[in-house]
């Protein structure tokens, strides 16, 4: 930003949605990282694991730079460890549980296929940490929708079961996709001063990437209108409390523990 | 349900421009697009390569161990093979 009057105004806005961004990142990250020890095969263990630490990353970044904004001495471990869930502003989708690969693929897939031309865009954007984090994590997501859009393909496309699956899951997640292009006050101001995009622009790329996918991989998109809402101003589902009951039990058990 | 064990694939990574590719592991994979992914994941998690081939395990024609007196032993006693016997005048330096 180059005003300081903008700034002033827009610090407020800044910081929550700053906050979406890093809360999405991390608690996928975190649910990625829930299968380490658990992956059907030793490549997808890793797999999962780069994915996981990539969206950490970018949770680090983002986390550091909303508390930078809020200006209260709020570090990334104070705004990760010591919110309740009411205080999460992360996208549903990101949330729900892992279930079996399909559910984890496809989670990943729909959210990847937002993510990377959302990076890309806003690497554009008039704020200069936004854009450079943004400008990283395009390139992790390119991979992360490639690694999740290739498997979705063969899951799809594979036995029996694995279409099941696989179509099982797209069924249940694909009421949280409303959610990926929703816009209220906080993005209006960001839009308005050239610091973010306007999500529905995003909508035909991630519905031709969707779509591409879903055909190679013999899926059907379900065709039911409605949509969840909510985790963007901190409406949850059950699921969100249990884990960061795991996440940040150290931190509760031990405020301020470092090693 | 029946279980299909995947394919194994062996993998070569380069590390810069200039060097050759070199065997770093094999990886499980239906395919080679995927045997492709599963090699970047496992095996450049720390900056490893710029690129990587992935190889059907099944498409490696190896020489019998058994066989290895007979064809590595008469190497054994050829010395002047090795380049040490010569002089490197001092202005060439280092080779």
């Amino acid at each position: 930003m180059s005003e300081t009057c903008d700034g002033a105004v827009l610090a407020a806005p800044l910081f929550d949605y700053t906050l979406r961004l890093a809360d999405t990142a991390l608690i996928l990250g975190h649910r990625l990282s829930e299968w380490i020890g658990h992956a059907p095969v030793l490549e997808e263990e890793l797999a999962l694991g780069n994915i996981a630490l990539d969206l950490i990353g970018e949770a680090r970044a983002l986390y550091s730079y909303a508390g930078a904004v809020e200006g209260k001495g709020r570090d990334e471990d104070a705004l990760a460890y010591r919110r309740d869930a009411g205080g999460f502003r992360n996208l549903l989708l990101v949330e729900q549980p892992n279930g079996d690969f399909a559910a984890t693929i496809v989670r990943q897939f729909l959210f990847s296929a937002f993510a990377q031309p959302f990076w890309r865009r806003l690497a554009a954007s008039r704020d200069a940490t936004l854009a450079a984090i943004a400008a990283k994590s395009e390139k992790e997501a390119a991979y992360h929708l490639r690694h999740a859009g290739e498997w979705l393909i063969r899951l799809g496309d594979g036995t029996e079961e694995s279409h099941r699956r696989a179509q099982t899951a797209l069924d249940e997640l694909w009421p949280y996709t409303g959610e990926l292009f929703e816009r209220d006050a906080v993005e209006d101001a960001l839009i308005a001063a050239g610091i973010t995009v306007d999500p529905e622009t995003l909508r035909p790329e991630w519905q031709k990437t969707v779509a591409a996918v879903l055909s190679e991989a013999t899926l059907a998109a379900p065709e039911r209108a409605w949509m969840q809402s909510g985790g963007r101003s901190g409406r949850h589902s059950e699921h969100l409390g249990h884990l960061l009951a795991t996440m940040q039990f150290l931190q509760r058990a031990y405020p301020g523990a470092t090693w | 349900m029946s279980e299909v064990p995947m394919p194994l694939w062996e993998v070569f990574i380069r590390a810069r421009n200039g060097l050759a590719h070199k065997h770093v592991g094999s990886v499980h994979a239906a395919d080679a697009a995927m045997a492709l992914q599963a090699a970047r994941d496992v095996y450049t998690r720390r900056g490893e390569g710029l690129s990587i081939w992935v190889v059907p395990s099944t498409a490696i024609t190896a020489s019998d161990p058994a066989e290895k007196d007979m064809m590595f032993e008469p190497t054994a006693s050829k010395i002047y093979r090795h380049p040490t016997f010569y002089g490197v005048p001092e202005d060439v330096g280092n080779m």
